[in-house]
């Protein structure tokens, strides 16, 4: 089990900011299928992964890192601090 | 070095008047603040939402990289989230070192980084609709003139 977290227009498009998923992905990129197959929602939300960022237990990473280990997912577009 | 997130109002004078207090080897003191901006005349609120936990650790990574860059003497970021008013501040940055191109360098090199690599969204509820504020391609550009 690995939490997701949605952020801004993500969590908008998904409709809740976060939830347990149980997934075998071995990458962030697998798991993104995995949920795009799921429903509408989240095939309209992550339609163009390069508008969007992750964060692997809050870090950035890239869509091919591993999720070995990894506890918290994040997804969200980038930033708009400061 | 300090680093805040906060929902709350601050006053970016008085946190500045207690910033490096009292240290003689500061000679040079820079600061920025970041105001909510409406050119238009159409704003009506700013939300911004960020990553509770992610947000104070991405901070505190960026404030030491500026550390390890220049040898600065202090450092602090104050960031709001939650709901303002056009004219309210967001946040402040403020850096101290013995000399100003330092404090300027590294005050610059927060701001940049703060801005596409601290986890926060904004959001403009405008008169005649909502919107998510998009990134924009120079504020990655940006960050480009500090890779080494």
């Amino acid at each position: 089990m690995i939490d997701v977290l949605y952020f801004a227009w993500v969590r908008e498009r998904i409709g809740l900011p976060k939830e347990r998923v149980e997934t075998g992905a071995a990458t962030v990129a697998e798991l993104v299928e995995e949920l795009k197959a799921r429903e509408e929602r989240y095939a309209m939300a992550f339609a163009d992964i390069a508008s969007l960022r992750v964060a692997l237990d809050q870090e950035l990473a890239e869509f091919d890192a591993p999720l070995a280990g990894v506890r918290e997912v994040a997804f969200f577009p980038p930033m708009t601090g400061g | 070095m300090r680093v805040r997130v906060q929902e709350a109002a601050f006053d970016p004078g008085r946190e500045l008047a207690g910033f490096a207090r009292g240290r003689h080897d500061v000679g040079a003191v820079v600061s920025f603040t970041g105001v909510v901006r409406d050119t238009e005349g159409t704003l009506e609120r700013m939300e911004i939402e960020h990553y509770p936990g992610m947000t104070e650790k991405a901070i505190s990574a960026i404030v030491d990289e500026a550390s390890a860059r220049w040898s600065l003497l202090d450092a602090m970021v104050i960031h709001r989230h939650g709901t303002m008013a056009p004219g309210e501040v967001i946040m402040m940055v403020a850096t101290a070192s013995a000399h100003r191109a330092e404090a300027f360098a590294s005050a610059d090199f927060l701001m940049d980084y703060l801005k596409s690599r601290a986890p926060f969204w904004k959001k403009e509820r405008r008169k005649d609709g909502t919107v998510w504020v998009a990134a924009k391609d120079e504020d990655e550009a940006a960050l480009d003139r500090w890779s080494r």
